[in-house]
């Protein structure tokens, strides 16, 4: 050892007792007995090593407990994220966080946080992201050492582009020193971070326990400030399990969470947005990463009322009740184009809200809006953006740009547009409202064609699940697109947790496992979570079920099964008609078919009810019925349903 | 607004359609359709997957059955459209197949009327 890698040992352990003294008897302390380690802690062995690592204190298969007076740092970490209100742990195993997890279950009592068991790493982030968009809390995924990390990166990225917090917390082996050949060298590293940095908010990687719970408070407050996103903190594996003397532990601070008040808007600015919106006369608001709790959608039911101004919500969460009269996501186009003034509400990507790329041979920006249309972004969902990956598409300038949270500036604006309204407000919203009438009707009478066919059609599915949990709380997890939507357009939607949102990166795989994540999250609130997952995206992760099952978490998780991913068919498709050649071969290497997979023996052999596959529409009914039963149970279940591909 | 442009683009494919085909395969393809070949050839030529396997439509192709639109404009929608669809050309898709799609396409029964499906109500 040379003396600059000494320095660091001596200051690892310089917080302890007298460990400071000399690095000589450190050097020794590492190769005592644990006897003559307990003897060294006698009240006359002041000058000797407080600790020492564990693993050098009790060579595997001594049997030698833990010394009397002593824990680990796995505990002190646990008590860390005890402090910053975990209450789980998704995880799949890894040996660089043994000292972690053990901690976890033994020191703990595996409550609060409570081991999650996933089936993958990928899984485990997602599983967070589904909880965290529930609960607004971030709940810890714990991955092994590069490894993990590697399998993980997909679901962080969602994580990210979708501004959910997750806190990571990766194993690590950082000392070469102790490390065993083969797994335990090839799952350390240097700066692991590194692979994913992109794409989270923060990340530390503390060098000693001392410094473990300011690392632990800095990455949770990145989480959940701002635009929330996945942090990472890296435990070193050495330090999990390094021994500490009780005396000690109070050295060991633990972060303190206080009450966080997000940045609204100053009033002379509120005014200046009001009186843009009450002056114009054609104003929208266009709603993206804005619904994330109990108060949005009565916030912004109340500013829309108060303007009567037609409202977009682009479904990036739940920002607006789908039956309001004001709602016209799905006649949005003309609205946009004669405004004369956008608001546009936390728009993560604001050129994707304003212009439009259609997928044509020659691909030209086509405006959504009007020439003349002022924009206001009011939100900071573009504030966490980062070069290198495209989560947001081209610059897109505001022509006010007002950086506070959205939600937080609501009250004020509400006041100060009230105070403005004017008369003719009322003719608009009627207006808008003889727009908006008839979109049910027109819903069920495109819903009614292909109503008895087989596979069954997407409409009919989601009509049948309706009919049967309308009078339920319920929270769609999945994305709805590939189910051309129709819970938002046949369904009641008017809580932010009915629905979640996509995935943030478009990576799929993410629907299955955040749904779990999302019901984990609902049980408390006995709400029914109804997961509408792609077949595709249940084979990227299929072992999500069996958490549920493990973890008894009730879910009805139906499988949207059109034998393939048909997102690609289709741009295979196109591919081969726009060259002009064979078009008969799109299922080549898109679709999931001979043999067809049988979804509900998977899911049977991980223990979980299941039927299917169902493919006439007749038997949509009683499957769902049964299905629900077992969901109230407290289980999950799974139904394989044959359908249509959009 | 949508519908008038397609009509129109409809209509100038129509016309580039009858003005580049030769008597006999103009006739051939005015012949009646055969209604299970079309069918089996609306899968095997892909339609089905942006439009649904009774063309009932979905979030990517609109509803093109029942009714759908008279032969002239649609098969000059599908020669020639340039947009989110592709085109599908004679050399993939010949003639008596397009008629045979549109046959079926036209025998796709009516949907039931929403007032009697009790799950609509
Ligand atoms: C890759 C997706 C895709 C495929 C494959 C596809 N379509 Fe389309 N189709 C569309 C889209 C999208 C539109 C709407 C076009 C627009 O708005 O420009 C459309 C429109 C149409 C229309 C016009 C409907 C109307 O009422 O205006 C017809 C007719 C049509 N398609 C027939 C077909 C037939 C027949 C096939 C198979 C030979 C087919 N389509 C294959 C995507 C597709
Ligand atoms: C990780 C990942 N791999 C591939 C893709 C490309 N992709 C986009 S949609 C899709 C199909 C997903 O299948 P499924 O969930 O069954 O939906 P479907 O399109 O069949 O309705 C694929 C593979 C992706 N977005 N993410
Ligand atoms: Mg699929």
């Amino acid at each position: 050892m040379s003396g600059s890698d000494k320095q660091p040992r001596i200051e690892r352990r310089q917080f302890l007792k007298g460990a400071a003294a000399a690095g000589p008897a450190l050097a020794a302390a590492s190769l005592v007995s644990p006897q003559a380690a307990q003897a060294a802690q006698t009240p006359a062995g002041a000058a000797a090593p407080a600790t020492m690592a564990v693993r050098e204190q009790h060579p595997p298969g001594t049997g030698q407990p833990l010394a009397p007076g002593y824990v680990v740092g796995g505990d002190h970490m646990t008590d860390c994220l005890r402090a910053l209100d975990i209450e789980y742990v998704a995880s799949c195993p890894g040996s660089t966080f043994r000292g972690f997890q053990e901690s976890i279950i033994n020191y703990g009592g595996n409550k609060k946080p409570e081991f999650l068991t996933a089936l993958h790493e990928d899984s485990s982030v997602h599983f967070a992201m589904g909880y965290a968009k529930i609960t607004g809390k971030p709940m810890a995924a714990m991955i092994h050492g590069v490894v993990g990390v590697q399998h993980a990166s997909m679901a962080i990225y969602n994580a990210f582009g979708d501004q959910v917090p997750v806190y990571i917390i990766a194993g690590n082996l950082l000392s070469e020193w102790g490390r065993r050949p083969g797994a335990e060298a090839a799952h350390s590293s240097t700066d692991q971070a590194q692979m994913v940095r992109d794409y989270i908010k923060w990340d530390e990687q503390p060098t000693t326990l001392r410094d473990f719970s300011n690392a632990a408070a800095r990455c949770y407050e990145a989480a959940v400030s701002g635009a929330p996103g996945p942090v990472m903190l890296t435990a070193d594996a050495d330090m999990q399990e390094e021994a500490i003397h009780e005396d000690h532990k109070a050295d060991l601070r633990l972060p303190k969470i206080g009450r966080r008040i997000p940045a609204s808007a100053d009033s002379g600015t509120v005014q200046e947005l009001a009186t843009m919106l009450c002056n114009a006369e054609n104003p929208v608001l266009s709603l993206d990463r804005y619904g994330n709790n109990d108060k949005s959608i009565p916030l912004m039911v109340e500013l829309a009322e108060a303007l009567q101004a037609p409202v977009i919500d682009t479904r990036g969460r739940m920002n607006f009740p789908n039956r309001h009269p004001l709602n016209v996501s799905d006649i949005g186009g003309p609205y946009l184009r004669n405004a004369d003034v956008v608001l546009a509400v936390e728009p993560r990507d604001l050129f994707g809200m304003v212009m439009a790329l259609d997928d044509e041979d020659v691909r030209t920006p086509r405006p959504r809006i009007g020439q003349n249309t002022k924009v206001v972004r009011l939100g900071i969902s573009h504030t966490s953006q980062k070069p290198n990956y495209g989560g947001s598409q081209r610059y897109a300038p505001a022509d006010l740009d007002i950086q506070a949270d959205a939600q937080g500036t609501m009250p004020a604006l509400i006041e100060a547009v009230k105070r403005m309204a004017k008369p003719n407000f009322a003719a608009r919203g009627e207006r808008i409202a003889n727009q908006t009438k008839n979109l049910l009707e027109r819903a069920k009478a495109e819903a009614a064609y292909g109503w008895d066919a087989s596979p069954i059609s997407t409409a009919r599915l989601c009509a049948e699940i309706w009919d049967q949990i309308k009078n339920e709380e319920y929270t769609v997890p999945t994305e709805t697109n590939f189910l051309s939507s129709w819970p938002q357009r046949l369904w009641v939607m008017d809580k932010y947790y009915n629905f979640l949102g996509r995935s943030g990166g478009w990576g799929v795989g993410y629907n299955s496992a955040a749904a779990i994540g999302a019901a984990l999250a609902n049980k408390p609130h006995g709400r029914v979570t109804v997961a509408l997952a792609g077949d595709g995206d249940f084979m990227m992760a299929p072992g999500v079920i069996w958490t549920a099952a493990h973890h008894q978490i009730p879910i009805l998780f139906v499988i949207h099964n059109n034998r393939g991913y048909h997102q690609e068919t289709m741009h295979l498709q196109r591919m081969a008609n726009r060259r002009n050649r064979a078009v008969t071969t799109a299922d080549i290497g898109t679709t999931i078919k001979d043999p067809n997979m049988d979804f509900a023996m998977m899911a049977k052999s991980m223990g979980v009810y299941s039927e299917g596959p169902v493919s006439n529409p007749v038997d949509l009914r009683p499957a769902i019925q049964r299905a629900l039963a077992v969901v109230k149970r407290g289980e999950p279940a799974v139904l394989d349903i044959v359908a249509q591909p959009r | 607004m949508k519908r008038i442009l397609l009509s129109v683009a409809a209509l100038a494919g129509a016309a580039a359609f009858f003005a580049f085909s030769n008597a006999p395969i103009a006739e051939a393809a005015q012949a009646q359709g055969d209604v299970a070949r079309g069918q089996a050839a609306f899968e095997r030529i892909g339609c089905w997957a942006c439009h649904g396997h009774q063309g009932q439509g979905g979030s990517t192709g609109p509803k093109i059955a029942p009714n759908p639109l008279a032969f002239p404009a649609f098969s000059g929608f599908v020669r020639t459209t340039s947009g989110e669809m592709p085109p599908f050309t004679a050399r993939v898709l010949p003639d008596q197949d397009l008629r045979d799609i549109h046959a079926f396409l036209m025998s796709v029964p009516a949907a039931p009327a929403v007032a009697t499906i009790p799950l609509l109500q």
